[in-house]
């Protein structure tokens, strides 16, 4: 079985803080890191590796700093790594992303199974395993918990939805966005750590792709950002004063006053 | 490509220099430098006050007949025999939109042994047509045939836009449907408006809520959102008329590859967290697990889901499906209580989008005291007992 896991490279939250009084992003340097939900799709690949045998191809579309990225997964036993990287892909939305990685995933030839996570932590649109998904006509499902292969080849997973849960059974190839009830991603181990150090990683761009320029990046894109402004600021902010008993007194009166549910 | 600098308006202020996130720009000569580090991301151009900054527009591609595309569409959400509210929230703002573009508003509602009384309230929210498709196959969801009949609906009838409601069920078949139209999708709106040109504005928060971007969809048909639930306001127009019209779709679209083998509904009603309108939420503060008893007491007195941070998830003292912000659930209810959290950047961006949010920790250092609205310095184990017992005095239990 081949599996291939999408991830993306995005700014580390932990690098980043609110100014509380601008209340603003406040961004120190520019580490970056896996997407978490990313990892959770590697940990589930590596999974399905360890009980039934499986190659693990790993992508991610981005700068060429991104191949960091590629190589933190190859570190936690994934077997091939592929950066897809041309300036022609900047500004890309999730549409021309989606894609650029049909392309990629079209040209790895003989994928049963691709995993995503549920969505990337700086974008949250939660678009493109879908739109993936759609492009290379594969039925998918997102949001998914957990993963089984069964004896017939199909895929049973178990889908977190607002109300409660949904088992759903696919056939393969198909996608499948993954949340953290997968599994906490494995820790890199020394052995790999060395092979992920050396390993040489293809960077496909456009012409290797047979993608036309102007179908990918910005040119290819649907949707356009014309403003980014940082969000209004919250109303005043009320640090009650007094001891406990003053607090709650304080504390049910506003929420009483702002008609709070359940007060 | 990347960001456009006007050399004329630049003062070379270097404000921009601070801002971008991938140091890009450089102070040059007489105008500031874009290295091709540039994601073209657009954080530098709002903050340019002499409009010196701009982004390349996306490609025109094949002009599509656009004049052919008219009028709002909502898409009704009808989860296994119920309507969510969502639905009559997206006709309330679908009318405003629809009013200002001086075109028609529809729902489309698809689902099985679906009655009548459904379709006349999406009416006296502002639908004036109501398009429904009633088969067995669609009495649960799956993303292809929701998908295919959506996508056949509107190659049928045109309308230039289209709502639904960014739930899990239209942020997973949604971006099937804008794919296979081949147009554009903006995820998890949160203010819609309408452009001097009519096109839609589609105003969405990004990197958890601190940053906003407004988003268009200049060449491509319908321009299609998916809205977060409990944003927009339910405006019931009880006199608004309307029509009901059945609509039959081809066989092909009701073939599936999924099977919908089991539907869970969540028995633990504290778990429903992306549905609740008050979330009480502990994390390690609270030290031990059996102390997430003081959070659920709480919880269950006003009726409140139960989250916790990602440290009490860690912890294991609760579990992994009731963990609020990045890994977690994004939740933004009326009232968010955080009990012994210090609010890690991971865990404010899954909730600082709620309308009032309480943070109670005795560290007055901690970060949850930047979004909350109410911060209340104090030992939880004095404070929240205590005013558990308010609330019981004053319902006089």
């Amino acid at each position: 079985m081949h599996i291939a896991v999408c991830i993306k490279q995005v700014p580390d939250a932990k690098n980043v803080r609110i100014d509380p009084d601008t209340h603003t992003l406040v961004r120190q340097g520019v580490e970056s890191i896996v997407n978490p939900f990313d990892l959770f799709a590697v940990e589930a690949a590596l999974k399905i590796k360890d009980a039934l045998g499986a190659r693990i191809t790993v992508l991610t579309m981005g700068p060429p700093q991104a191949d960091e990225a590629l190589r933190e997964t190859l570190s936690r036993g994934v077997d091939d790594a592929v950066l897809l990287s041309d300036r022609a892909f900047a500004g890309s939305d999730t549409w021309a992303t989606s894609t650029t990685l049909a392309s990629a995933i079209r040209k790895l030839g003989d994928v049963d199974l691709i995993l995503c996570g549920k969505q990337a932590i700086d974008g949250d649109t939660a678009q493109v395993g879908p739109e993936t998904a759609t492009l290379l006509d594969l039925p998918y499902a997102t949001f998914v918990k957990k993963i089984e292969i069964l004896d017939d080849g199909h895929l049973k997973v178990t889908r977190q939805t607002d109300e409660g849960m949904e088992v759903w059974k696919l056939p393969m190839p198909a996608l499948i966005t993954v949340i953290k009830e997968v599994g906490e991603p494995r820790l890199p181990s020394l052995r790999h750590k060395m092979r992920a150090k050396k390993a040489e990683i293809p960077v496909w761009g456009v012409n290797d792709l047979g993608l036309d320029p102007s179908a990918v990046g910005l040119s290819g894109s649907y949707t356009q950002v014309v403003r980014v402004f940082s969000p209004p600021r919250r109303g005043d902010r009320i640090l009650l004063q007094g001891n406990i008993d003053e607090q709650v007194d304080q504390l049910y009166r506003y929420l009483k006053e702002a008609k709070v549910p359940g007060i | 490509m990347k960001a456009l600098v006007d050399r004329r308006k630049c003062t070379l202020c270097a404000v921009c220099v601070e801002v971008c996130p991938f140091a890009a720009i450089t102070v040059g000569e007489t105008a500031i430098d874009i290295s091709d580090e540039c994601t073209l991301c657009g954080m530098c151009v709002d903050t340019c006050e002499f409009g010196a900054l701009s982004l390349p527009g996306v490609g025109a591609g094949p002009a599509a007949d656009l004049a052919a595309y008219k009028g709002i569409w909502v898409f009704a959400e009808w989860r296994e025999g119920t309507v969510h509210r969502v639905s009559h929230e997206l006709l309330s703002a679908g009318r405003i939109l629809a009013d200002k573009l001086g075109v028609p508003l529809a729902a489309v509602l698809l689902g099985h042994n679906l009655k009548d009384d459904a379709s006349s309230e999406f009416i006296a929210f502002g639908a004036d047509t109501v398009y429904v498709v009633d088969r067995p196959e669609l009495a649960h969801f799956a993303d292809d045939t929701y998908a295919n009949v959506l996508v056949e609906l509107i190659r049928q009838k045109k309308p230039e836009v289209l709502l639904a409601g960014a739930t899990s069920i239209g942020r997973s078949f949604i971006p099937r449907v804008a794919a296979s139209l081949q147009t554009g999708l903006t995820a998890d709106c949160t203010e819609l408006d309408v452009s001097d040109d009519g096109l839609l504005l589609q105003t969405r928060p990004a990197f958890g809520g601190n940053v906003m971007a407004t988003i268009i969809c200049p060449n491509k048909r319908p321009q299609m959102a998916t809205v977060r639930p409990k944003v927009m306001k339910p405006v019931r127009q009880p006199d608004h008329k309307g029509e009901i019209i059945p609509v039959s779709i081809s066989e092909a679209c009701f073939k599936s590859r999924i099977e919908v083998l089991e539907v869970i509904p969540e028995k633990d009603q504290t778990a429903k967290l992306t549905e609740a309108d008050a979330i009480v939420s502990g994390g390690r503060g609270l030290q031990k697990p059996e102390n997430f008893a003081l959070v659920e007491e709480l919880a269950q007195l006003i009726k409140a889901a139960v989250g916790a941070s990602r440290g009490a998830v860690e912890e294991g003292w609760i579990a992994p499906s009731h963990q609020v912000g990045q890994t977690g659930r994004t939740v933004s209810p009326s009232l968010y209580m955080a009990v012994g959290i210090a609010g890690a950047i991971q865990h404010l961006v899954g909730m600082q989008s709620s309308k009032t949010i309480v943070a109670v920790n005795k560290d007055p250092m901690a970060p949850i005291f930047d979004v909350a609205t109410y911060g209340v310095v104090a030992d939880l184990f004095e404070f929240i007992p205590a005013f558990v017992r308010k609330i019981k005095q004053e319902r006089g239990d």
